[in-house]
């Protein structure tokens, strides 16, 4: 399975995410933001970082970059879309994901090891959790704070959206805790926190971010 | 010549922890009475020609889809001559 892991000026986590998917036994495929061929990937990650330096709102000229123009459609027709951090900030200025990602009610940028609970394990990206299973994996944004309506809060609480809550602490002023959210279809997922830097023993908290990437490719496997 | 300005502040019901930290400040240092600081942008656009018709169209639609971010932003836009 071909796994597209998108660069743009400023992404710092891009090559992580491609160690990720090769540990978890996919091939990763570089993808460049000025070019609009997804290369017949399988899947895409968004890394983290700052694209375009975060300028005027972190995500917003990420979004009109050629990559976008393609991956936008190929996410509302199916293809299945993993954003990290600034990824999860891009995807939710592109509308593929409601809500949006504001500054750390703190001020401060949080760099942590963060406990989360799986809530939703139906994703593409997260069925080889169990469903409420309890995480840990590195956190660190200074704009991770996810806002939205009242109305599509409880819109994704009643639809099973919220795919993962922070536990113990709440880093960033997120509205209900809620650390990544899906789509309705459940191929597109936002994510603040990073489960790229948590995929062995010897360079994070653990290998609890693994998952995420083994989820895609058993749903990708059982989709073919 | 045309100039636009746009402004841009969160929306009334977004926190706003910048203007928070700036509230905080201006109390310190001896302005007292200081009930709510909210901080936004301002964009100042100088654009050749006159600006109407489809090009005015085109900047109100950046002004809303790139200047700002409907979900937590509301915008002003004005045109000087």
């Amino acid at each position: 399975m071909r796994v597209g892991v998108v660069t743009f000026p400023g992404s710092l986590d891009d090559r992580d995410a491609a160690r990720a998917v090769r540990i978890a036994g996919g091939e990763s495929v570089a993808l460049w933001h000025g070019d609009d061929d997804l290369q017949a990937v399988d899947a895409v990650v968004l890394p983290g970082g700052f694209s375009y330096g975060d300028y005027l709102r972190c995500g917003a000229i990420a979004r009109f970059a050629p990559v976008m123009h393609s991956l936008v459609d190929a996410a509302r027709g199916g293809l299945p879309v993993l954003g990290i951090c600034n990824g999860f900030q891009i995807l939710c200025e592109s509308h593929l994901l409601p809500g949006a990602l504001t500054r750390n009610d703190t001020l401060h940028f949080i760099c942590r090891d963060q406990r989360l609970r799986i809530e939703d394990a139906t994703s593409m990206w997260t069925s080889d959790y169990d469903q409420g299973q309890e995480i840990v994996i590195p956190l660190k944004n200074g704009e991770g704070g996810y806002v939205a309506d009242e109305t599509t809060l409880d819109m994704l609480e009643g639809d099973g959206r919220v795919i993962a809550r922070y536990l113990e602490v709440n880093p960033n002023g997120s509205r209900r805790d809620i650390a990544g959210i899906r789509n309705e279809r459940g191929n597109v997922v936002g994510l603040m926190p990073h489960p790229e830097h948590a995929v062995e023993d010897l360079t994070g908290p653990g290998t609890d971010g693994l998952p995420f990437f083994t989820s895609l490719l058993n749903s990708l496997v059982a989709a073919s | 010549m045309a100039r636009v300005v746009v402004d841009v502040m969160l929306k009334p019901e977004i926190l706003d922890p910048q203007g928070r930290a700036v509230q905080g400040a201006l109390g310190r240092l001896g302005l007292s009475g200081v009930a709510d600081v909210r901080q936004g942008k301002q964009f100042v656009i100088d654009i050749e020609g006159d600006l109407e018709g489809e090009r005015l169209d085109l900047m109100h639609k950046l002004a809303e889809e790139l200047l700002s971010n409907p979900v937590i932003e509301n915008y002003v836009m004005r045109v000087e001559a």
